[in-house]
């Protein structure tokens, strides 16, 4: 595994949307080295041929009926928006279309 | 009237309250004054809803004079974390990025403590986002153990350890992730308790990682997180991940408080080395407690509990860094702008809100899993932690073969002082080496007060592990165990708890 | 940054000279389910802004997704009427990236786990061959909320200073069926790309779970396009051109897109594997993202939705569900009504398969419920800019008025011109064909005394032609019927009228 450079925290915190300071770039390398290492030990458990478990529980099919419940009002939804306007989320202006 | 309702239990409340000794409003008022003199120097509460609390507790007692038939804890307060979602109540999380945020929505539990009549006194401090063992990595500022306020009340749920271990609520909300109710519980000399995952459900509980997290109890006696478990438990659907079952019959369990044939399993490799030697001390009486109480001692090993701290941070980061993805500054919480940019992007409010935002432990799980789950590394960290996840399951599942229950300290230390962790995030991750195995199996747990460690003299804490769906079994071991140490001590364990001396808020 | 301006092109026929064109081709389909993927906010198209929004959809922290049964259903039955393994267990997976339309910044899909896999659709082409297009996978998803983008010029998001974000549309649920490259096409490209989303869009309104009107959105394509060089058999770089909402322009787009990667690669230069955005007003695409390694979508198992596991019991339920398929259903048709090519295809065209179907059902001859519902009523229903059924079912005009007015024919109380005068009587809201001719008097006269006397009549007065028809030249006859029509102010029936000349005149 190779160890985790400024440059990948820095592309990892772009990714993550958050604009680390310098400082904050040089602190976190190192202390996420460590804790990389800690972690990377699950690579030495006797996985091998081992079915990847991601829910706790062994439960299937939960769906509901496709009936119509309450929305909220647009007061509420908009309630805790920063900004709103037209009965609509403002947000900053967007830099390309997805 | 000569209780001191403070002090009394829930289910003491919940009796003078059917006898009509006393009043909903009373008793209200009565934790209210409690905070208002103590919780300046405990800071168990990110916020109090005095006029809220007052409120419910009057019409509970106009409904109880109209001769309404009530829940038989209908009237007795309770706190609840700042993770869970409240209508008209701030719910910050103990975050900056959520500051002032008022969901327009009860998350389903507290649905069900307003059905069942118990007035919300406010909501409890906790680590960001529940990241941490401490309550350090609050944005608000961290809680402090009644025990020695120098000292740390465990975390993530440190708010609600605090706030019934300083007598200011009978019962809370908590919700553990990988200890963070049974861990506080641990090193205050309270009772909480992580249900089977999904068995209480988590509408409404702000995520952290999805398939580990679940809410629970916090009380100061076996008894009341039973009775305040059945009253939140049940199937929800709203919640996919909910059991669609009966609520295990909790109560009943911790009033038989019965473990007569038992088979009590002593996990090797969560005893012995690196537990605190009081801690081990307290654990190793707490056992033979339960054998002079009828059962039997029998020793399992869990092989793959080695990998588990691993395992699981790298699950919890991996969904944590996309459940917290929705906080960009779009909809609600914080919006900042960066420095010296005209007209900035949204990308930009968002990156700039987020660094803002969040604390340095938040930053870095983020950090972390975003790289476990990223393309090319994928299958080492995060692919690997779920195979790893798998044999820890199954561990449990082989244990429970010969054991009916599985036992440990809850945490390897009593609690440690405020700052003394707080640059070693590894450190701190160890705090929950004995509670993690159970999130990552889904199967529920408990920490009932041991007793105090010799050297210290600050509570330690005793865990009992039961498979899915037989929570029942924890009460019984955790009220067995309660009724023997409080005749041995004399009484609650919190009666040796100093005074705290009065510093309002 | 976004271009404007149009690209140097090839042309069409000397691109192809070159390279062979692959295409893989991406549909979105919104669901009309009542309700949302994951929550239970209704799907109203153009309600008004964030009045279809909850904590769920809204991605309000501590809110829970809850799988729509229906949705899952509708996937099912289209992966099935696509001829494509179910997969027996399959679980949601999160794509993560953030963007303001997208409430919780990661998109709730799914990913190396589709519900349904390796399927065809076969599509017919103008000159009746067919072409098999392989379908690589059909998978849930969810949609994204609308941006408004304000302060620009046109709307459009570049140059807007800020915008403005609806969430009614986030969380409606999305089928993403996606085809395997499609290979060989060569000149037929553009063409076979149109038949496959007109097939695939009749499909899916055969299957009644979604509207696919491609001009609300309710169905989006999006076109993969690469070149390599003529017969070499290798695959090209390719362009994603997004949001393709019309038949022609993905027809169009196709067609762009072949000549401008050509006219590139041509000129020695290499295509940038981006995403393009079509231009419906110009019919050309410009440059929008560039695909690069920042985009890691790190996809993982969503932890709170629980896996899906359909019993084969559960999936042949569905399949007896399906309705026949559409180009089946078609030719049977055909063959049952008798209609020729021509006809069929009119009747296709002017979506009356249905109304046809169901007056014959109802009873009357296929050429009479073609000839009734393509004829004064289409008129009409042009003028009013809506399709028939939708115009006949405003009037309240049934398949049971069809069959009445075929039955006054065929009882001989009406002729065709009376029975077309029926028919505008009922169009205009007079009521049943019988109570229109009752009203208006519409009635062949049955009085053989008053028809004999109007022959007599017309034969003294045209004794010329008489004398023809007594001599054999039976074909004149039209021009006396012609006339004791007239006499008889129409309502006469044509054929008793010749049948009572010839007598008169000795040949029959």
């Amino acid at each position: 595994m190779a160890d985790l450079t400024r440059d990948d925290v820095a592309h990892l915190a772009g990714l993550a949307r958050i604009d680390l300071s310098d400082a904050e770039l040089d602190r976190m390398v190192g202390e996420l080295g460590v804790i990389l290492e800690a972690v990377a030990t699950v690579q030495q458990a006797p996985i091998a041929d081992v079915e990847p478990m991601s829910h706790p529980m062994p439960i299937v099919n939960v769906t509901r009926p496709d009936v119509v419940r309450p929305s909220l009002t647009p007061e509420e939804a908009l309630a805790g928006a920063p900004e709103a306007e037209q009965q609509r989320f403002s947000v900053p202006r967007i830099l390309d279309e997805e | 009237m000569t209780t001191d309702l403070t002090r009394a239990t829930a289910a003491e409340l919940a009796d003078l309250l059917g006898a009509g000794a006393t009043s909903s409003r009373e008793v209200t008022q009565a934790l209210l004054d409690r905070t208002a003199a103590v919780d300046g120097a405990v800071h168990s509460y990110l916020h109090v809803d005095a006029d809220g609390a007052l409120a419910a507790a009057d019409d509970i007692d106009r409904r109880r004079a109209a001769g309404e038939s009530l829940h038989a804890l209908a009237g007795v307060p309770i706190a609840v974390k700042d993770v869970l979602t409240t209508r008209g109540l701030p719910t910050t999380c103990g975050s900056r990025i959520l500051e002032g945020w008022v969901p327009p929505y009860d998350a389903t539990l507290v649905t069900r403590l307003r059905a069942a009549g118990l007035p919300i006194l406010g909501k409890t401090n906790m680590d960001e986002f529940a990241m941490g063992s401490s309550t350090e990595h609050s944005a608000y500022g961290p809680s402090r153990n009644p025990w020695d306020l120098e000292r740390i009340p465990g975390g993530s749920g440190g708010g609600s350890s605090s706030v019934v271990a300083s007598f200011q609520a009978p019962l809370a909300i908590g919700t553990d992730t990988g200890g963070s109710i049974r861990q506080p519980a641990a090193v205050t000399g309270t009772v909480g308790c992580k249900p089977t995952y999904g068995g209480v459900s988590r509408y409404g509980l702000v995520a952290l990682a999805s398939s580990l997290d679940q809410a629970g109890p916090c009380s100061r006696t076996v008894l009341d997180s039973a009775l305040l478990h059945e009253v939140i438990g049940g199937h929800d659907p709203m919640d996919s991940t909910s059991i669609d079952a009966p609520v295990p019959p909790v109560v009943e369990a911790a009033r038989r408080a019965d473990v007569a044939g038992m088979r009590i399993g002593i996990v090797k490799e969560l005893t012995g080395e690196g537990f605190q030697a009081g801690v081990q001390a307290r654990f190793d009486e707490a056992v033979q407690h339960l054998v002079d109480a009828g059962a039997e001692v029998v020793e399992v090993s869990c092989p793959s509990f080695t990998y588990a701290l691993a395992a699981y941070y790298l699950i919890l980061p991996s969904e944590a860094s996309s459940n917290l993805a929705k906080f960009d500054a779009m909809r609600y919480g914080l919006r900042v702008a960066p420095d010296g940019v005209d007209a900035p992007s949204a990308e930009q409010v968002m990156a700039a809100t987020r660094d803002a935002g969040f604390g340095d432990e938040v930053k870095r799980r983020i950090i972390l899993g975003t790289y476990a789950l990223s393309s090319g590394y994928y299958d080492a960290y995060y692919g690997s932690a779920q195979k790893v996840r798998r044999l820890i399951a199954d561990d449990f599942a082989k244990a429970f073969e010969s054991a009916d229950v599985l036992v440990s300290p809850t945490a390897p230390t009593t609690a440690f002082r405020l700052g003394d962790k707080l640059d070693d995030p590894m450190a701190m991750y160890l705090n929950d080496i004995a509670t993690i195995p159970a999130n990552l199996a889904g199967i529920p747990g408990l920490s009932v007060p041991s007793g105090l460690a010799d050297e210290d003299g600050l509570p330690a804490g005793f865990q009992v592990l039961a498979p899915a769906m037989a929570d029942d079994r924890l009460y019984s071991v955790g009220a067995a165990l309660e009724a023997r140490l409080t005749a041995v001590w004399g009484g609650p364990i919190l009666g040796r708890a100093p005074e705290l001396t009065e510093v309002s808020r | 940054m976004t271009t404007t301006t149009a690209e140097p092109t090839l042309s069409f026929d000397d691109a192809l000279a070159a390279y062979d064109p692959a295409m893989g081709l991406e549909v979105h389909v919104e669901l009309g389910t009542n309700t949302k993927m994951f929550c239970g906010c209704p799907t109203e198209f153009g309600a008004e802004p964030n009045t279809q929004v909850c904590p769920v959809c809204l991605g309000l922290p501590g809110a829970l997704p809850v799988v729509n049964e229906v949705a899952v259903e509708s996937a099912i039955r289209i992966g099935l009427a696509l001829n494509c393994s179910i997969a027996p267990w399959c679980r949601f997976a999160r794509k993560n990236y953030f963007y303001p339309d997208m409430p919780k910044n990661f998109q709730t899909s799914q990913y190396d786990e589709p519900i349904a896999v390796d399927g065809y659709l076969d599509v017919e082409l103008e000159d009746g061959s067919t072409y098999r297009v392989e379908i690589e996978r059909a998978h849930m998803e969810e949609d994204t909320g609308k941006s408004l983008h304000v302060g620009g010029s046109t709307g459009r998001i570049h140059g807007a200073t800020h915008s403005l974000v609806d969430y009614n549309r986030a969380g409606i649920p999305l089928i993403e069926i996606v085809t395997k490259p499609i290979l060989g096409t060569r000149e037929r490209a553009p063409e076979v790309a149109k038949a496959y989303v007109a097939t695939l869009r009749d499909l899916l309104k055969a299957l009644e779970v979604s509207d696919v009107k491609m001009e609300q959105g309710s169905m989006r394509c999006d076109v993969n396009l690469s070149l390599s060089p003529a017969g070499a058999g290798t695959l090209g770089t390719r362009t994603e051109t997004k949001n393709v909402n019309s038949l022609r322009s993905v027809e169009r787009a196709v067609r762009y897109e072949v000549g401008r990667h050509a006219a590139i690669l041509a000129g020695g230069g290499s295509i940038t594997q981006e995403t393009r955005h079509w231009h419906e007003d110009t019919g050309i695409t410009t440059s929008g993202r560039v695909k690069s390694d920042a985009e890691d979508y790190r996809y993982f198992p969503e932890p709170d939705l629980v896996p899906v596991a359909p019993s084969e019991e559960a999936i042949e339920a569905l399949r007896a569900t399906l309705p026949e398929p559409p180009a089946e259903r078609r030719k049977r048709l055909q063959a049952e009504w008798g209609y020729g090519d021509l006809e069929m295809r009119d009747v296709m065209n002017a979506g009356l398969v249905d109304l046809i179907g169901a007056t014959v059902a109802a009873g009357a001859s296929p050429t009479a419920a073609r000839k009734w519902w393509s004829g004064e009523i289409a008129r009409r229903a042009n003028g009013e800019g809506v399709d028939v059924p939708t115009y006949a079912s405003r009037l309240g005009v049934t398949p049971a008025h069809v069959v009445e007015l075929e039955g006054l024919v065929t009882a001989g109380r009406l002729n065709d011109s009376m029975a077309r005068q029926a028919w505008e009587g009922v169009l205009d809201g007079e009521g049943t064909p019988t109570e229109v001719a009752d009203a208006r008097g519409l009635e062949l006269v049955q009085d053989t005394g008053a028809l004999e006397a109007a022959v007599d009549a017309v034969i003294a007065g045209n004794p010329d032609v008489a004398d023809k028809i007594r001599d054999g030249k039976v074909q004149a006859v039209g021009a006396l019927i012609g006339q004791v029509m007239r006499e008889m102010k129409g309502q006469a029936d044509a054929a008793a009228a010749r049948q009572l000349i010839l007598a008169r005149l000795g040949q029959s």
